[in-house]
């Protein structure tokens, strides 16, 4: 109980910080930055696109180094936070995903492109999606645990090598590319960089929840478990 | 006899408050366990009481959640790998190939193990287990009871001075089962550590000095000396409330 | 280390020899590759034969043949409690992993110089590049190396038939891109400098994970 309460009033604080940054990104997003001269003002999904893409890559380091501690300790904390950030950054690879199409068809006039960073978005999105099936699919929780930590190391270090490959390949296929055309303006680059932290707040703080319901969740099982053997026993 | 690890004042088998749990399920909640070189230890309790998972964690097969466990001399923590060259197992799976002759199942053993003079050790087992005649028939063409003595002689290719066996006379008649049980015993002769999990009592206590019964994951009771089977069966219902 | 070398070459031994018994890894996998092959190229007309059509469709009917044979190298050992048997052995777990990832690469390597001169027959190709070899080694290599681990996890869990292609694709697309494209450019008569960067990609791949997966290799066999 000492923890939840502890947990309350820190993320009070992050709640309070993250609040500020993300009505601060909005409006720069939606009233400061100019509208870009090209696109129009589809273009303004970048400002979402791009930190979301970021923090997708962020949560599936942490899925690495939660699922390499877990294999080296056993200790189930570390998988309570792997997982944890393999949801949360499902949720925004698919976000990234959706944006992408939503601003690649005015611009572009087609659905999808393979563009680099989309494309290898997308097979991350299938390592995702097999580290928490995985889980599910296992016979009991230690081996899903394990198992999933294995995809979890396996599939991070495949990243840096599907995005070369696919990098490689665009260079020899060209097609609409979803970045800017020019460089960014001043006022784009303060825009970007605002709505990058507020994006890397709200990950911190919906992962700590995550980690802290997966937690309270392992311990009423536990518990329930405990209660059980004691009732047969007795 | 595989030496190096066999000690004098040690034990062949050491358990400290051993737990293993799958998930939400404790299969093993803190057993207790210290087996002498040469002894003979019976294990029964019902179904799902965590004898096979003992018999996994015992050969490796599966790791421990907490607690210390020493096979042959050996940490299974650090030296699992010096710990199986101590220890036969014979399950109610045959573990050969079945495509493969015996022979050529137990020359690949044989390889994995490092045994020296291969070939000579080979025919030595077929003997002992009375399968000369059939060493290049693939396993499949084998009878169950065969298959087993197949088994036997690939858990002692190597000589180890430990020899587990989990519920061995699984899927065996009566009289396969007495050949089963003969053979082990003229194998293992008093020389050998034998640790064995099963569910028949009178197969338990022709063979082994010492009886365990194990129920829910926890050691219920621990006899040395020589029991008759009247008294074990009262026993083994007063503590699992399962009858025989 | 010679040692280990020794019982991992006993374990490819003992695939070989059990695989030369019943024939059933290379026939299957074989079968597959081809009618794969045949049914694409039906849909095809021969102006569309190009050789980057022809190298998609070579290295799609290599890959899912290839998912299959994977499945099969542990489903055997499943068999008779063998893999229990293998984990008894005292070598190190990454003995086992070798072991098997060797006789996979072997048993597809086999299918691939069947199938190899067949494809370039049946879809017309001009040539019949030598750098198709090595392109072939290399992804082959990168499969095993990937596949074997996710194999031994996959024959562990329910849906076990879904559960490995689901895994393996993914992982394997920068391979799989790899061969095809430079396929492509060998199909088409480019020279070696064209594909050397293609080679980089799936050396790089083989690298790493013939490194990392016998790292994590014992925590998918053990309980």
């Amino acid at each position: 109980m000492q923890i939840l309460k502890q947990n309350i009033l820190s993320t009070s604080a992050l709640f309070a910080l993250l609040f500020v940054t993300m009505t601060a990104a909005l409006f720069l997003v939606f009233v400061y930055v100019p509208t870009e001269a090209t696109m129009g003002i589809v273009q303004r999904i970048f400002y979402f696109h791009v930190p979301l893409a970021w923090v997708a890559f962020i949560a599936f380091g942490i899925v690495f180094l939660g699922s390499i501690l877990y294999l080296r300790s056993s200790n189930r904390k570390w998988d309570r936070l792997a997982h944890s950030s393999a949801e949360i950054g499902m949720v925004f690879t698919t976000l990234v995903l959706i944006t992408g199409p939503i601003w690649a068809k005015p611009v572009w006039g087609v659905w999808w492109t393979w563009d680099a960073r989309l494309t290898t978005t997308f097979l991350l999105w299938f390592v995702y999606l097999g580290y928490l099936l995985v889980s599910s699919f296992a016979s009991d929780e230690s081996q899903g645990a394990r198992y999933s930590a294995v995809i979890g190391i396996i599939g991070f270090l495949d990243v840096p090598i599907v995005a070369l490959a696919i990098v490689l390949w665009s260079t020899q296929h060209p097609e609409p590319v979803m970045s800017e055309s020019g460089g960014l303006t001043g006022s784009m680059l303060l825009t970007l960089m605002v709505s990058l932290a507020a994006f890397t707040l709200l990950f911190a703080y919906l992962l700590i929840h995550r980690v802290s319901l997966a937690t309270a969740a392992d311990e009423v099982r536990r518990l329930r478990q405990f209660a059980d053997e004691r009732d047969y026993d007795g | 006899m595989a030496d190096s690890g066999q000690q004098a004042d040690g034990c062949a088998i050491e358990v400290e408050r051993l737990v293993k749990s799958y998930g939400d399920f404790n299969a093993l909640r803190g057993v207790d366990l210290k087996v002498k070189w040469g002894e003979g230890l019976a294990i029964f309790g019902p179904n799902g009481a965590g004898k096979t998972t003992l018999i996994k964690i015992l050969s490796t097969i599966a790791k421990a959640s907490s607690g210390r466990v020493s096979v042959g001399g050996f940490d299974l923590r650090g030296d699992s790998v010096k710990a199986r060259r101590q220890i036969g197992v014979v399950t109610h799976q045959t573990l050969l190939y079945d495509e493969l002759s015996t022979y050529e199942n137990l020359r690949f053993y044989g390889k994995m193990y490092d045994v020296p003079h291969l070939a000579d050790r080979i025919r030595e087992l077929l003997a002992q287990v009375d399968l000369e005649s059939r060493r290049d028939d693939p396993v499949r063409t084998l009878s169950r009871g065969m298959q087993q003595r197949a088994a036997i002689a690939r858990a002692l290719l190597h000589d180890p001075p430990i020899l587990l066996l989990d519920e061995p006379g699984t899927g065996l008649d009566q009289r396969a089962n007495e050949m089963l049980i003969n053979i082990v015993s003229s194998m293992c002769n008093g020389r050998r550590t034998v640790v064995m999990t099963t569910h028949s009592l009178e197969q338990g206590l022709a063979f082994c000095s010492r009886v365990l019964i194990l129920a829910r994951g926890n050691v219920a009771y621990e006899e040395s000396g020589k029991l008759d089977i009247s008294t074990l069966r009262e026993v083994y219902h007063r503590h699992t409330g399962a009858g025989y | 280390m010679k040692e280990s070398a020794g019982k991992v070459l006993a374990l490819t031994w003992k695939d070989i020899l059990s695989e030369m018994r019943t024939k059933e890894i290379i026939t299957s996998i074989a079968a597959f590759a081809l009618l794969v092959i045949v049914v694409v190229s039906l849909a095809l007309d021969p102006s569309e034969r190009t050789s980057a059509v022809a190298a998609g469709v070579l290295w799609i009917a290599f890959t899912f043949a290839g998912v299959l044979g994977l499945g099969r190298s542990f489903v055997m050992e499943k068999d008779k409690g063998c893999l229990q048997g293998l984990m008894l052995c005292p070598v190190d777990r990454a003995v086992i992993y070798f072991g098997k990832m060797l006789s996979t690469v072997i048993f597809m390597l086999v299918v691939e110089a069947i199938i190899l001169p067949v494809f370039v027959i049946l879809l017309d190709q001009p040539r019949f590049p030598p750098q198709l070899v090595l392109i072939a080694v290399l992804a082959t290599v990168g499969f095993a190396a990937v596949g074997t681990l996710f194999s031994a996890l996959s024959v562990n869990t329910k849906a076990r038939e879904v559960m490995l292609p689901l895994l393996f694709l993914p992982v394997a697309s920068p391979v799989i891109i790899a061969a095809i494209e430079a396929s492509s450019l060998a199909l088409a008569g480019e020279p070696w400098s064209e594909i050397v960067s293609w080679l980089g990609v799936m050396v790089a791949f083989d690298v790493i994970f013939l490194a990392v997966s016998p790292l994590v290799f014992e925590f998918v066999l053990e309980e």
